[in-house]
């Protein structure tokens, strides 16, 4: 068996493995029987259990936020913001991160083994949303004896699912810091995505889903699929900054289609490093979920709706040159937040980083979650450190 | 920070505010008066602030703050969301006062508004001897490079409260030593001798 498949089944990490008598009931009808999440804890809890922070993961991401990766033996994901002394400081908070259901690192998803098959579930597992991981994670939180979260941060679609947990469990999330994120996916968001979904099913290793089963790994899909989205993650000043027109190792255009720009060969090197780590079924799976989020549509039409009587506290952060999540996204967040009357803090960052920005080093970023952590702390009475 | 120490406009616009009520502060800087109010009166603090860095030190001290201009971002608020909407110093610097005033007495239910005085008789004999837009130890910036696009005088702004049909609950002007010119004295007096106007309105319609 692949590393992939080990990783899916059997991963390295904390598992909480829910029976077929816990049924996870989905949005699209379907129902999730047995089922296991894959999470890693930092920090501890404390005897109040009102210090935990949980933690949402973007698109490529997974609970891996401040380890060594198992699978590439590199830094945590978000190393520079999740440790000791961090802005999400793990001396004073206990820290939570899942790998979402519909993921490849051990959560269920399209890449575990279906127990009535022996196989992958492949494209025979039920599609997901967003509120379907969060309705996953809720049980997770149950399973760790947390009542309410002091927040629940993430960004991109880590930050669609801090949205959701706000909307579907509002006396469990006491803060909420959704960055870089939206209410729903725009149509330019879906459009990209269906480009990176075709790039999949398109390359001939993909067989229809059933890869694992018959030996193959659609890398070149997956890859060019991985090379296009990288592209929506940065901005053209980060992309002219970084490789202008430079070519690669070489002192003229080959009049090849050879990798001349080195920003050809960053993405080639993009497409390759990511088909290393990631289940190309998973890959179409959580697209789709972040395609499906809509939450003023799941509240009748109205954002407002979607927060009416909330006592949870906001803080929203977007970035001045993400282009696909931009500005605007998160002041329509704003704007129904303050309808409802809602405690909400927002700042836009000036970075020329793109959408990525929220995993750089932002001094602005880390010091605006430090401060807003510190400060829900204080208001629910968590002590300064740890118990 | 005790009270006795916070800006003597601040303190005057404290004054005014009711305990445990909602108040929005419209461009509230670094959030000193908010942070105050949240404090000492207990109330429900949202804030407004045009610069990343005033919203930056509004987050870190748990005041509800975001980034937004007061000019664009008033709409979006809805009717009667709040008992007090603050305008402290910003006025001025707005590209449409009436509209501001207006949308600021549509959410809230209460209106304080402060503002330097451009009828203070230094600034009357700074333009009158020197013939120059007058630049003071407040008002530092020269006319080219000013934020301070919409001066008015006290009078002024009594005009524009009375075209709103707002109705003044209290009005105080603060000397150039941030001390209150005489509660007793004309309005014309105050418009001379006042570098500050602190105004409190509220709408007619509200009469009790």
């Amino acid at each position: 068996m692949s590393q992939r498949h080990h990783e899916a089944d059997d991963p390295h990490s904390l598992v909480l493995r829910l029976g077929a008598d816990q049924p996870l009931v989905l949005e699209s009808g379907a129902s999730l029987a047995p089922f296991q999440i894959a999470y890693q804890t930092y920090g501890t809890l404390n005897a109040a259990r009102t210090n935990a922070i949980l933690i949402c993961h973007a698109l490529t991401g997974d609970q891996h936020v401040a380890n060594v990766h198992p699978v590439t033996g590199k830094a945590g994901w978000w190393i520079s913001m999740v440790g000791p002394g961090k802005p999400i400081d793990t001396e004073r908070f206990f820290v939570i991160c899942a790998n979402v259901i519909g993921g490849c690192m051990g959560s269920s998803g399209p890449a575990s083994t279906n127990p009535e098959t022996g196989e992958a579930f492949a494209t025979g597992f039920p599609v997901l949303t967003i509120s379907d991981m969060v309705r996953a994670q809720a049980r997770l939180v149950d399973h760790l004896g947390i009542e309410t979260l002091l927040a629940v941060v993430g960004g991109s679609m880590g930050g669609m699912q801090v949205l959701a947990w706000a909307s579907l469990f509002p006396d469990r999330v006491f803060a909420a810091m959704p960055i870089a994120s939206a209410a729903k996916h725009s149509a330019q968001n879906i459009a990209f995505h269906e480009v990176g979904r075709q790039a999949v099913m398109a390359d001939p290793d993909w067989r229809r889903g059933r890869y694992q089963e018959e030996g193959a790994r659609p890398v070149k899909g997956l890859a060019v699929a991985r090379m296009a989205a990288h592209i929506t993650y940065l901005s053209e000043p980060a992309l002219q900054r970084k490789f202008g027109r430079k070519l690669q190792d070489r002192e003229a255009p080959t009049f090849s289609f050879d990798a001349d720009f080195q920003v050809e060969s960053y993405l080639r090197h993009q497409g390759i490093s990511f088909v290393e780590r990631f289940d190309a079924n998973s890959y179409l799976y959580l697209t789709r979920a972040m395609d499906y989020f809509d939450l003023a549509a799941d509240n009748g039409g109205s954002l407002g709706a979607a927060f009416r009587n909330t006592r949870t506290r906001f803080c929203l952060v977007s970035f001045t040159s993400d282009w696909l999540f931009p500005t605007a996204d998160s002041r329509q967040i704003v704007h129904a937040l303050n309808a409802a009357g809602a405690s909400v803090s927002f700042v836009e960052i000036e970075s020329d980083k793109g959408h990525d920005a929220f995993l750089l080093e932002e001094p602005n970023l880390f010091a605006t979650t430090r401060g807003f952590l510190n400060a829900a702390a204080t208001a629910r009475g968590v002590s300064g450190e740890a118990a | 920070m005790s009270s006795d120490t916070l800006r003597s406009d601040y303190r005057l616009v404290s004054d005014m505010v009711r305990p445990g009520t909602r108040v929005l502060d419209v461009g509230c800087g670094d959030g000193e008066l908010l942070a105050h109010l949240a404090r000492d009166k207990q109330v429900d603090a949202r804030g407004i602030e045009i610069s990343r860095g005033g919203v930056a030190a509004c987050v870190a001290k748990g005041l509800a703050v975001i980034q937004g201009d007061a000019d664009t971002d008033l709409a979006d608020y809805p009717d009667d969301c709040f008992d007090y909407v603050i305008l402290s110093q910003t006025i001025q610097a707005t590209r449409n006062p009436k509209t501001v005033l207006e949308q600021m007495l549509r959410i809230g239910r209460n209106a304080i508004v402060s503002f330097p005085n451009f009828g203070h008789w230094r600034i009357r004999t700074h333009l009158m001897f020197n013939g120059r837009m007058p630049v003071t130890e407040n008002l530092p910036d020269s006319w080219y490079d000013t934020p301070n696009i919409h001066f008015c005088t006290i009078r002024d702004f009594v005009a524009l409260a009375d075209a709103l049909q707002a109705r003044i609950v209290r009005a105080d002007a603060l000397d150039a030593a941030g001390k209150p010119v005489g509660v007793k004295m004309p309005w014309w007096f105050w418009n001379m001798m006042g570098e500050q106007g602190i105004f409190w309105l509220a709408r007619q319609r509200d009469r009790t």
